[in-house]
């Protein structure tokens, strides 16, 4: 059980990890805007699907990112 | 800079006005792009039709580049583009100190820009403006922003100029709004994402802090003793740190405020309940007593910074602050010598000469010198009919020229124009909200008076009373006791519940109204518009409106050739009144051809028809060509003048009628509230007014603002709280001065920088149920704040007799946060269905509907409605 004494240290360790991660991503601005997204969400699928012959590779990679 | 450019230009769709062919085909088919109705099929591409050249050519546009994806992702989701991009329209963008102050970035290669167009509201719009760069060469990567409606789009420099970029964006329907505050220092971003920053610490301190904290409460510490009470309490002490520190700092500077100014909000209580958590627990862990409430203060800073972010995300989509920088344009055309060039409104100097072109704003105050100026002051007298300048008159700015291009000498500089001195007189300011005594309050907007503030003021005493009670009680019973009941009782009184009543149910009001056209400027004008009991109309445009009027043709009765002529002239124009009159006559015989067609907007229109020069328009235009006009005895109605082969025939004359359920509203606003009619037109239509208020409102005309200021002081004097409802600016001072101001506006343009709430003209009708829906939001906040103080006694309770433990506290504080928020939501729905404001279905984005919420452009509205009358 003592085991926990080393575990709980290092799952906070991973958390804040976590954390850190979400402070970058704040500060990068990807919480900018939270309603977009949800809206090119679904314009894209379809876009994707119906000129799937038009568009190059690369643009079919940057469409799924 | 670069100088020069590769040939590289965005293929202009060719919107060049095509010669109208008049072989018509009355059809209601609705346009393929915008979804207007056609007027007739002339314009077709296969089995297709448009209501105009603009939105054929957008079409093609995008059919041949592959994006008709457009039309299947919202079915008719175009903008209508009815007029041509005007060459040079933004040469001014190319100016260096203007483009530099406007650009996000700029190296050599790639230029980002971030423009504002309020024509973005659907999904198919995103998805068009970010696919920009497979229309036109040049633009790379595009980013909407859709709540703020703006789209960061990122070009080559060297093919590509600024103005170009925006020159093809208005080609396709999405002109960006250009607007003088843009000129100045952008906010920083920094300070939205603060917030985030503070909810994400405490929200991963409050998780991993209940998660020992559950582990204790579940008996852990049976299992080996003390010694992981003593690691869990310090590391919810490690944890809570940055919490106290970081994301309560906000309270902290509310409390430093407070004592400062010796003012009370309900921050103060907040600060007061995790000062005495976080010392009651430091000192119970350093002592190894206990392990401490950290649980619960993180969980109250966590909830509480979550409200905020809801409150943000409210004004996010709603923001409406304005001045008067927001409601200029970006240029003016003046006029050196022989030269015209685009200057930015900042580089204005009296003694200017400026170029005014039909349909732009006078930046300033100015004489004019040569032109015929035919000006629409609207916005600055509330007179709906434009008056017609001579040479040498002075004009104001704010005023709309309707007619061909004037020269105008500037006067004053824009600063110091009569429309900003009226925005800006300190009799005229209301005290920001939340600023002008300092409150911190500002990062949440709240007034100093708002409900959740006066309660604040009854709290906190209350608690800290109850607090010393059962300290003195305990003193007497059993002295160790005291620290204990004392702090316990700090701790539990959980202002948290009652902070977050308020904001969640008006800001679910607000976007409830929101949604249905009604914009509030902040969730607490929901508490002023609950105790209103005057209420004072502007007639013009409030009560009535242009569309549903008479139409009747003074003079001799036109014979049936002499209709079909006149109903030909009519089919070439947009302006209102042709197309009124249009449609009054008989449409089942063919029009004839017309010929040599012109129009010169705002004065009148001519051409031949079969043989007959037919003229029609203003009683001034046809006597400049010689014709003379009879004196027109009703002075209040508009009138079109038509004259055949110079020979005067007669008049239409347009009257304005109430709109549809102007009577209703009266009736149903006259049993809770004292009413008024303040207008500033001529007394033509007071016996229709007063009919229609009745005896006991008050009807005036011919008042000035200042007229209609006093009037409202009066009010004030018999302690009424009194609600204006106007539509131009010459209200503003009355709308300042009022409690709230209600701005009524054709389409949500959002001019009125002193009103608190902004409705949609076909909104007037539904004032009563606005002001039933404000009494019953209040109502739930009320009960939402009971809720919270039963918990609140119930722990209180437990904690002045020395039994409150953490898991009590832990329990009681989420639960009761829960309790409220639900409520407070649910209850605002439930006002909106009683009170019958909820009738109207959410019109948030659909494709048939025009409406845009506040923010758009003037040359946007015109796009839509054709020329003003």
């Amino acid at each position: 059980m003592s085991v926990i004494l080393i575990l709980i240290p290092l799952s906070i360790l991973i958390a804040a990890c976590f954390l850190a991660a979400f402070i970058w991503a704040v500060r990068s601005g990807q919480y900018d805007d939270t309603d977009t997204p949800s809206m090119r969400l679904l314009v894209e699928d379809q876009a994707a699907e119906r000129t799937s012959e038009t568009t190059s590779m690369h643009d079919d990679k940057s469409n799924q990112r | 800079m670069r100088e020069t450019y590769t040939e590289t230009v965005c293929p202009e769709p060719d919107a060049s006005v095509r010669e109208p062919d008049c072989v018509a085909v009355e059809g209601a088919a609705a346009c393929f792009h915008c979804g207007t109705p056609c007027p007739d099929g002339k314009w077709r591409s296969e089995t297709k039709s448009f209501c105009c050249g603009g939105c054929l050519a957008v079409y093609e546009l995008l059919a041949e580049n592959g994006l008709a994806d457009f039309y299947r992702l919202d079915g008719a989701a175009g903008v209508r583009v009815s007029q041509p991009v005007a060459p040079g329209r933004f040469a001014y963008l190319d100016d260096e100190a203007v483009r530099r102050r406007l650009v996000d970035f700029e190296d050599d290669r790639i230029t980002r820009v971030t423009f504002r167009i309020p024509a973005i509201y659907c999904a198919a719009c995103i998805w068009l403006l970010e696919n920009l760069f497979r229309l036109c060469p040049g633009i790379g990567p595009a980013r909407v922003h859709f709540s703020r409606k703006e789209v960061s789009i990122e070009f080559e420099n060297r093919a590509l100029k600024l103005s170009q970029v925006a020159e093809f964006l208005s080609s396709i329907g999405y002109e960006p709004e250009l607007r003088f505050s843009d000129l100045r220092e952008k906010p920083a971003a920094f300070e939205r994402r603060r917030l985030w920053l503070r909810v994400g610490v405490a929200g991963f301190a409050f998780g991993n802090i209940m998660l020992f904290s559950i582990a204790l409460y579940a008996g852990l510490d049976a299992f080996s003793g003390p010694r992981f009470e003593t690691l869990f309490g310090f590391m919810s002490m490690i944890l809570a740190v940055p919490v106290i520190v970081y994301s309560g700092s906000g309270y902290w500077r509310a409390v430093w405020i407070a004592v400062r100014r010796r003012i009370l909000t309900m921050d103060v209580p907040v600060a007061i309940g995790i000062a005495a958590i976080a010392g009651r627990s430091g000192y119970e862990i350093l002592s190894g007593t206990g392990h401490g409430y950290f649980d619960s203060l993180t969980g109250l800073v966590f909830f509480l910074l979550c409200g905020r972010l809801f409150q943000q995300k409210t004004y996010d989509r709603l923001s409406f602050d304005r001045d008067y920088t927001s409601f200029f344009p970006l240029s003016a055309r003046r006029r050196d010598g022989a030269e015209e060039t685009a200057v930015a409104l900042s580089e204005l100097k009296v003694g200017d000469r400026l170029v005014i072109r039909h349909g732009e704003l006078i930046p300033a105050d100015g004489r004019l010198i040569g032109g015929a100026a035919c000006i629409d002051y609207s916005f600055v007298t509330g007179e709906s009919v434009p008056v017609e300048e001579n040479a040498g008159d002075y004009l104001f700015a704010g005023g709309r020229q309707m007619g061909g291009a004037i020269e105008v000498e500037t006067v004053k500089p824009v600063a110091q124009s009569y429309l900003t001195s009226l925005w800006n007189q300190d009799a005229f300011r209301k005290g920001r909200r939340g600023e002008a005594d300092g409150s911190a309050n500002c990062d949440s907007g709240e007034s100093f008076n708002s409900l959740t503030n006066r309660f604040a003021r009854l709290f906190t005493p209350a608690i800290l009373g109850v607090a010393t009670a059962a300290a003195l009680f305990w003193w007497i019973q059993d002295p160790s006791r005291v620290l204990n009941a004392f702090t316990a009782v700090l701790i539990v009184a959980c202002p948290c519940a009652l902070a977050l009543a308020a904001p969640f149910t008006l800001g679910t009001a607000q976007r409830l109204l929101a949604e249905r056209r009604i914009y509030l400027k902040h969730p607490d004008c929901i508490e002023t518009l609950a105790r209103v009991d005057a209420v004072v109309f502007d007639k013009t445009g409030t009560l009535t409106g242009a569309e549903a009027g008479e139409i009747r043709f003074e003079g001799a009765p036109l014979t049936g050739d002499e209709e079909r002529w006149i109903r030909s002239m009519t089919r070439h124009s947009i302006h209102p009144a042709a197309v009124r009159i249009g449609k009054t006559l008989d449409d089942r015989r063919d029009p004839g051809n017309v010929a040599s067609f012109l129009e010169t907007p705002g004065q009148g229109m001519e051409g031949r028809v079969a043989g007959t020069a037919v003229w029609m328009g203003s009683a001034r235009w046809l006597g400049a060509r010689g014709v003379s006009v009879p004196e027109n005895g009703n002075g209040l109605s508009s009138a079109v003048h038509v004259a055949f082969n110079g020979v005067y025939r007669g008049a239409y004359t347009l009257q304005t009628s109430l709109r549809p359920g102007a009577g209703a509203l009266v009736a149903d606003l006259a049993k809770t509230c004292e009413l008024a009619l303040l207008s500033g037109d001529r007394p033509g239509d007071s016996a229709r007014f007063r009919d229609l208020f009745g005896a006991a409102a008050s009807v005036r005309f011919d008042q000035s603002p200042l007229d209609k200021m006093e009037f409202i002081k009066g009010l004030h004097q018999s302690g009424r709280t009194v609600a204006m409802v106007g539509d131009g600016l010459n209200d503003a001072g009355a709308l300042r001065q009022s409690d709230i101001g209600l701005a009524v506006t054709e389409n949500a343009a959002a001019f009125s920088p002193a009103s608190d709430v902004i409705l949609e003209a076909s909104r007037v009708g539904r004032l009563a149920d606005l002001l039933d829906f404000s009494k019953r939001a209040i109502r739930v906040v009320r009960w939402s704040i009971v809720i919270s103080l039963l918990y609140n006694v119930v722990g209180v309770g437990i904690a002045a007799a020395g039994l409150l433990s953490p898991v009590v506290c832990a329990i009681l504080m989420p639960l009761s946060s829960v309790t409220v928020v639900g409520f407070g939501c649910g209850g605002a729905a439930w006002a909106g269905r009683r009170s019958g404001i909820a009738a109207d279905p959410a019109t948030a984005n659909t494709a048939a509907r025009r409406r845009v919420e506040p923010g758009m452009t003037a040359t946007h509205r015109e796009t839509e409605e054709g020329v003003k009358s």
